[in-house]
């Protein structure tokens, strides 16, 4: 199968490759090293693999990889790292939303979409906004706990 | 052996080490590793239940370009194993017969016929496509209850399809029966689940320098080693297991997952090799919740007094035996629930048949008895005429009195208190929002052991070292699956020692650099690697302070350990890291290890079921408030609330977060999840068709906690990731039953099931 050149962004940094048309933005991704975005189950029932795409979440295994040309894609290591947090990312640590984490990657960027275009939402808001992501773990509970409490912050930082 | 009185650590709300690293996304899961020169493997699927194999020819696929080997039962050493399932001892009948690949004939659709290795994933793919197989079809049983027939097509050529069977014989059933006022009689069932973690089985294997094998898999079971040595037919010691961080697992990575191929096609080709299951081969062919078949029959006084239960429990052991007897035993030890009755009468049986094999899943076999005898619970109330709850507080057992297998209770049973907190939360039941709508509320109180079953002389090992600069490293081999096995380890360290979570590090979970500290199973790893860990700690704490007493000239128990500091009560003080050098100088040990023993027993009569089978239980209450939609039969579960008393919770965080997502799981078993095989093949192959709950499913979670600290575990602690699933699925049924005025003794209680039922009704 023919490759393809692609020109996007991760993160902020700028990568050129060549892919086959059939090859998912999942599979480009972790292929480049992104491993944080994660195949729960390669259909889009599970969200795990969820990246923003020029800011809108999509999940990244229904996604061509040639469908990001141009584009600029997030993901939950683009949001902070381990010695700044995202708010989100502090806010997931502090109310104990994380349990295995499989789920954490895709969730994180659910929330981080919802609350760039609702500052405050409702808890069902928030409810509605990650109900395409699993989590087998938590009951959702304190992510849901998480995602409000980190609205609060980002809103008292503005 | 508790010195420490009060706690600093122990009890508070800490983040867990790892939430940083995974709310980053650093953390390396299975499949996020790779090697140079790494190939791919892929395991090709029996496309019958149950056929003899006629021929296979791997020619074509082996001339493919691009693919390293094909391997078939041939090509492995010892194909025929015996899975021990990590255990210390060898106890007859309780080791699972698995074989590597079908070898004669295939057992369920979907059993793995044979192995490639290739470049890449997609040669791999097409490489299966051209292995030829040819079967005969065979008549297959998919009905554990047919299954039993001696006529029924056997799984095992020449033996019967019941692998194991139990009994409990407590009193006498029939005077017991005599003497009750109402007795009732029921059928229940519980359905194919499936454990449904998001990271689906996944590793790499590869060949070390001096040819040994190791193999970094997301397993609850490291010591699976052993098993993976002897299907390669080389010593123990030069099989390595490592296992990261884990995507989840429930008790679905307790069995063998993808280990074997790893190992086989790293071993015959000297690559590094990946397999990743896909969802669809984890939802369609991994080993799921045993189904049930239930008959109870119950006998009671008119004042609410049980006098006698008689229970019939027949489970779908698929068609391998794998850990099924041990399933059986957990249901029958637990198929009375947390009641008080002096005449019982259980009968148990696990059945082969030609699905895939069931296995271990949160709760163990104590969940779906628990969906049974909860639900014969509600029924007997309603003939007596007697509030459920108020039935159920009769009968409630207590500390001292006797479980059906002859076990007398030496502490807390706090199921009176977990009740009313839980109908105090839920308050009185609420008006339907509609006039096309019903509301029912509905409670269950379930038990659930932590700690294996004694018989097979569980043990620990952990090992604790004070670093030169006053942090600490622990090693042990726990396996994390996400509920905080390595963190309430640091957590207990962290109290121990005085040193802040933020300086302890652990390295866990790999057979060669950390000491064996069992499986993650049974709620075994705060009890069992937390009192390990905890003896560890205390020993380097007994010699830090030997030596302050010696520096301070004081008895060592005027010396207290708080905020990285050795204090004394006049104001002197050491720091941890002064400490830690004196010791060095003087050769005192710094890195201690230790190893707890879980109390040792022996295999119950097997004639009448008597005999201590578990360390202890675990006890709790869920209450439910459902809506149901008369039109379209949807169920809205408005309320849920869970308490359960944990001795003493190392970190309610963590332990709310055990209860929370219990209550989920629990949702889900109720209402919505099911494999749904017709004749051996699953119907529901994604998350479109197998439905677990979402965010939006699931109503505000309350988790209560009681805490009555006699426990068996560090600090009073009792185990409570698997018992915080069991009375949620009975709850929500009788919710749903109230709400009806109906039972539907069929799960899951979908829409479908509903409507059905209100039509028979009017």
């Amino acid at each position: 199968m023919k490759k393809y050149p692609l020109e996007f962004k991760v993160n902020g940094k700028k990568y050129s490759v060549e892919v086959k048309p059939n090859v998912t933005l999942l599979r480009l991704l972790r292929s480049l090293g992104f491993t944080e975005v994660k195949a729960g189950c390669e259909k889009g029932d599970c969200g795990t693999c969820a990246v923003l795409l020029d800011g809108e979440p999509v999940n990244s295994c229904l996604t061509l990889a040639l469908q990001a040309q141009g584009k600029e894609i997030t993901t939950v290591r683009g949001l902070g790292t381990m010695e700044k947090l995202h708010p989100i990312q502090e806010a997931f640590v502090k109310y104990g939303a994380i349990q295995c984490g499989f789920c954490t990657p895709g969730m994180i960027i659910s929330a981080k979409a919802l609350l760039d275009k609702n500052p405050n939402p409702t808890r069902e808001e928030i409810r509605e906004a990650i109900s395409g992501n699993l989590c087998r773990c938590t009951g959702y509970q304190k992510i849901v706990d998480a995602i409000e409490a980190a609205a609060k912050m980002m809103r008292e930082a503005k | 052996m508790d010195v420490i009185k009060e706690f600093k650590v122990i009890g508070k709300r800490l983040p867990s080490h790892d939430a940083v690293e995974k709310a980053t996304g650093q953390t390396k899961y299975a499949d996020d590793f790779a090697l140079p020169g790494m190939i791919y493997g892929k395991i090709l699927r029996a496309k019958y239940p149950h056929a003899r194999i006629k021929r296979i020819d791997t020619s074509k696929a082996e001339k493919l370009d691009g693919v390293y080997c094909v391997l078939t039962h041939k090509d492995v050493p010892n194909n025929a194993i015996i899975s021990r399932f990590g255990q210390t001892r060898a106890v007859g009948g309780f080791e699972g017969v698995y074989r590597v690949l079908a070898e004669g004939k295939v057992r369920y659709y979907g059993e793995p016929v044979a192995l490639v290795a290739a470049e890449t994933e997609e040669i791999a793919e097409k490489a299966i496509d051209l292995i030829e197989v040819e079967y005969e079809e065979l008549e297959g049983v998919f009905d554990p209850r047919e299954a039993m027939d001696p006529k029924a097509p056997k799984i095992e050529d020449g033996k019967s399809n019941v692998v194991a069977r139990f009994k409990i014989r407590k009193g006498d059933v029939a005077k017991g029966f005599a003497e009750a006022d109402v007795i009732v009689e029921n059928e229940y069932m519980s359905q194919f689940i499936d454990h449904a973690y998001l990271e689906p089985e996944a590793g790499v294997a590869w060949v070390e320098d001096d040819g040994s094998i190791t193999i970094r898999v997301s397993t609850q079971v490291i010591e699976h080693y052993r098993e993976i040595a002897h299907v390669l037919g080389i010593p123990e010691s030069r099989v390595r297991v490592i296992t990261p961080k884990i995507g989840g697992g429930f008790g679905g990575k307790e069995d063998i997952t993808v280990e074997y191929y790893l190992a086989l096609l790293a071993w015959k080709t000297g690559r590094p090799v990946k397999i990743v299951q896909t969802r669809e081969e984890s939802l369609s062919f991994r080993s799921k919740r045993h189904p049930y078949k239930f008959k109870y029959k119950t006998g009671v006084k008119k004042d609410g007094t049980i006098v006698a239960v008689e229970a019939e429990l027949i489970s779908d052991a698929g068609a391998y035996m794998t850990l099924s007897p041990w399933v059986l035993l957990y249901s029958t030890v637990n198929a009375i629930g947390p009641y008080n009755v002096p005449n019982v009468k259980v009968d148990s049986y696990t059945v082969l048949t030609n699905h895939p094999p069931s296995g271990a899943y949160r709760t163990f076999g104590a969940g779906q008895a628990c969906v049974a005898y909860e639900q014969q619970m509600d029924e007997v109330a309603k003939k007596l005429g007697m509030d459920p709850v108020e039935f159920r507080k009769k009968n409630y057992l207590k500390k001292g009195d006797t479980m059906a297998n002859g076990w007398k209770i030496p502490n807390t049973v706090a199921l009176h208190e977990t009740t009313d907190l839980v109908l105090k939360y839920l308050g009185k039941k609420p008006k339907p929002s509609g006039p096309k709508k019903l509301v029912g509320m509905g409670i269950a109180s379930g038990m659930c052991s932590y700690g294996r079953m004694i018989f097979l002389h569980d043990t620990s090992r952990s090992k604790v070292r004070l670093e030169l600069d006053g942090s600490v490293t622990i090693e042990c081999g726990v396996q994390d699956v996400g509920a905080g096995q390595e963190a309430s380890l640091c957590q207990i360290v962290s109290e121990v020692l005085g040193v802040p979570l933020k300086k302890i590090r652990i390295i866990s979970g790999d057979t060669a650099a950390t000491p064996i500290a069992g499986t993650t199973t049974a709620t075994r790893q705060l009890y069992m690697s937390g009192n390990a860990t905890y003896l560890a700690a205390m020993k380097v704490r007994d010699n830090i302070l030997t030596k302050a007493s010696e520096i301070f000239g004081v008895d060592k128990s005027e010396l207290i350990i708080e905020d990285e500091k050795i204090k004394t009560k006049d104001g002197k003080s050491i720091s941890l890291r002064d400490i830690a050098v004196a010791c060095a100088a003087d050769g005192v040990e710094l890195f201690c290890e230790a190893q707890f023993n879980a109390p040792f027993g022996e295999v119950p009569d097997p004639e009448t079921g008597q005999g201590r089978v578990f360390p202890d239980f675990t006890y709790g209450t869920t209450g439910a408030i459902v809506e149901i939609d008369t039109e379209t039969g949807e169920v809205e579960v408005k309320k849920i609330a869970s308490a359960f008393d944990v001795g003493t919770a190392i970190n309610p965080m963590r332990v709310e977060g055990q209860i929370e997502g219990g209550a989920a799981m629990g949702i889900g078993w109720a209402l919505t999840e099911d494999v749904k095989f017709e004749k051996g093949i699953a119907k529901a192959q994604s998350f479109a068709e197998y439905i677990i709950a979402t965010a939006v499913d699931v109503p505000e979670i309350k988790s209560i906690i009681v805490e009555n600290h006699d426990g068996l575990g560090p600090f009073g602690a009792r185990g409570v990731g698997e018992v915080v699933l069991a009375p949620v699925p009975p709850a929500v049924i009788n919710a749903v039953a109230d709400a009806l005025g109906k039972r539907i003794k069929e799960l899951p209680i979908t829409g479908e099931r509903i409507l059905l039922a209100l039509r028979e009704k009017s």
